[in-house]
């Protein structure tokens, strides 16, 4: 069992706390992505699991086991750091076997187990080589071999594929997503590109300055997010909010203004919503139409983002709010034109003045509280 | 940068005059000791002559070169070893675990330097008489190895912090310890860097005229005290002097000249990045 549980987890350096105060379950075989902006403390937090910084106060365990005051190597984990590490001075197999050297295995098992690990990421042309004769992917997949080789009960990956090029990244999202299927074990992955933690991701843990905003599957979070900040980080180009007020409210709908003179009926619980509050109107730019629907926002383009497969159209509403839309390839809008967005009523989120979301009405049937994942250990 | 041909050429001119300059004492040291004493001491002083080797004979009938010589190279290596020893994890801590006082302390050290030896030398003396180290080559090992400290911590914390701190952390996870990411990673990776600051360690021990002077006497003495003994208040001596100093000085030039590309880069390193 590979599990890692953390109680109140808490990290300042000095007077300055970066944790607060974080709980959080990672189940067996499960893969967990933590995901936020720069300086929200995911590293920190991934750094606190494996032990390469003192817990300040609070609980760490793996395993059912209390582990804050066990070293690294100690903990069953292995991480894959954002530069690498690879050691400069040792070859390709050397830094496969220097953990097994240092835990005093036989040279026959270190063989053995360099030899399975070269296997699954294809590296055994490379084994003599040294790291600066490695391109960029191959040393990724070495810093993962040498990962392999401990046969960790969870594996730490910090930012693994930051220093890529975008096509190898893709390229490498892949591969992991392979390893973590063909190895079935837990897996915890840092990264701030949302892209990755949305695809990767059983379990998908936001961060903001050291809180865990929202703990959730991909889906979870993209139709149900429950803050401002999760609906406004996950999905990209970002959702568009509207500062806006509350016309009337009914059992299961507001009927929230939008600029431009038109309304809305957002379909969410809301009951103890004030009329006339303010409130939040949040719609991804992939859901609202152009030409009328439920609403209907007047807006005036002026930029235009033709990627071949889909447009990205900004427009200015009449109380100069930026609009987001994203219209088919070949539509032809140009800038200057003036546009009618629609906003279908069910793909709208409410936010109130403390930016949480107000409950759904309906639960996107692919979003469910936790991807069940099939284990396929015996 | 293309320079004119001119400048190229009075570049040239002006870097072999300063290093004929520089050189010339030595030339002319090296050549004294070849001469005769009323030869040496001649005016105006004579480039040409006819080479004699009396002086060396001389000096080795007068003191045994070779005992000061292994002296000087157990000094010189046993400070610098020693030096090193202490060194080596000292800078691994102020480089990779510093605190607030970390630069306080690098400085702190540094500071000892600028102490003219001679205001410690009573009490130094004093304490080397009480212990019994006066004329030992442990006591001048000591000391030695005390006085390069400072210069040995500063030039490894500069080359240990070019090292990047996630590959000690990759291997801390891969389960080394300390002495682990000492032994294993460290020292491999800034081996060029170590082996600079013990080239130069050794030199300024080599070259150190003042505690060996006066903390030893017959036993101990490393080459420093045999140039001395050569100098004499009454009589010629230059010659004799000078191939002493020769013989002297030939151990550690040579030895400065086969590394001379080690101890540039150690000593430029920080300068140029």
């Amino acid at each position: 069992m590979a599990t890692v549980v953390l109680k109140q987890v808490r990290k300042s350096f000095g007077e300055l706390e970066i944790i607060k105060g974080v709980d959080l379950e990672v189940r067996d075989h499960e893969f967990v992505v933590f995901v936020g902006p720069s300086g929200c403390g995911k590293s920190t937090l991934l750094r606190l699991i494996a032990g390469l910084e003192d817990i300040t106060s609070g609980e760490l365990s793996i395993d059912g086991r209390v582990v804050n005051d066990v070293p690294p190597a100690q903990r069953g984990i292995a991480m894959v750091f954002q530069s690498y590490a690879l050691y400069p001075h040792m070859t390709v197999a050397e830094n496969m076997a220097f953990g097994l050297k240092l835990a005093r295995e036989d040279r026959a098992t270190i063989r053995q187990k360099v030899a399975e690990a070269a296997r699954i990421l294809q590296l055994e042309p490379l084994l003599e080589r040294k790291p600066k004769e490695l391109s960029g992917g191959q040393r990724q997949r070495v810093a993962i071999g040498r990962a392999i080789v401990r046969k960790p009960k969870v594996f730490l990956f910090d930012e693994p594929l930051s220093n890529l090029d975008a096509a190898l990244r893709v390229q490498m999202r892949i591969e992991i997503a392979r390893l973590h299927h063909e190895l079935d074990a837990t897996m915890i992955y840092v990264t701030h590109d949302q892209v990755e933690a949305m695809t990767l991701a059983d379990k998908i843990v936001v961060l903001n300055a050291g809180r865990v905003e929202q703990v959730g599957s991909p889906l979870e979070l993209y139709h149900h997010p429950q803050n401002l900040f999760v609906a406004g980080f996950i999905g990209s180009p970002k959702m568009n909010f509207l500062a806006t007020r509350v016309t009337a409210v009914e059992a299961g709908r507001a009927h929230v203004a939008l600029p431009g003179g038109g309304s809305v009926a957002v379909p969410v619980r809301a009951e103890g919503l004030a009329a006339d509050a303010a409130v939040t109107l949040g719609v991804r730019p992939e859901h609202l139409v152009a030409g009328p629907a439920d609403g209907t926002v007047p807006a005036r383009v002026f930029v235009v983002e033709r990627l071949g497969g889909g447009t990205y159209v900004y427009a200015r509403t009449e109380g100069e709010a930026m609009i987001v839309v994203e219209v088919d390839g070949d539509s032809p809008v140009q800038v200057g034109d003036r546009i009618d967005i629609g906003v279908p009523a069910e793909a709208c989120h409410l936010f109130d003045a403390d930016g949480n979301a107000l409950p759904r009405n309906r639960r996107h049937p692919l979003a469910q509280p936790d991807r069940t994942h099939a284990s396929t250990a015996p | 940068m293309r320079h004119a041909k001119s400048d190229r050429i009075a570049l040239s001119v002006l870097g072999w005059t300063v290093a004929l300059v520089m050189f010339f004492p030595i030339f002319w040291m090296v050549l004294t000791g070849f001469k005769t004493e009323a030869e040496a001491v001649a005016t105006p002083p004579s480039l040409i002559f006819t080479p004699t080797l009396d002086n060396y004979a001389d000096v080795q009938n007068r003191a045994d070169y070779l005992k000061f010589a292994f002296n000087s190279v157990f000094v010189s290596l046993g400070s610098t070893l020693l030096a090193l020893a202490f060194a080596i994890p000292a800078s691994y801590a102020m480089a990779f675990f510093p605190t607030w006082r970390t630069k306080n302390t690098l400085v702190w050290m540094l500071s000892t330097k600028m102490l003219p030896p001679v205001g410690v030398l009573v009490p130094i003396y004093l304490l080397f008489r009480d212990t019994g180290l006066l004329d030992t080559r442990i006591g001048l090992t000591l000391v030695y190895g005390l006085i390069n400290l400072p210069i040995v911590v500063w030039m490894l914390y500069t080359f240990f912090k070019e090292v990047p701190r996630d590959i000690l952390e990759a291997a801390r996870v891969d389960g080394a310890r300390p002495a682990d990411e000492i032994r294993h990673l460290l020292v491999p990776l800034s081996l060029p860097g170590i082996a600079s600051t013990a080239l130069l360690a050794i030199i300024l021990s080599w070259n150190e005229a003042f505690w060996s002077l006066n903390l030893t006497a017959s036993k101990a003495a490393p080459l420093t005290a045999f140039i001395a003994s050569f100098s004499s208040p009454q009589g010629l001596f230059w010659a004799k002097l000078s191939a002493a100093s020769t013989l002297a000085v030939a151990p550690i030039l040579i030895f400065g000249w086969m590394s001379q590309r080690q101890l540039v880069r150690g000593l430029t390193f920080g300068a140029v990045k």
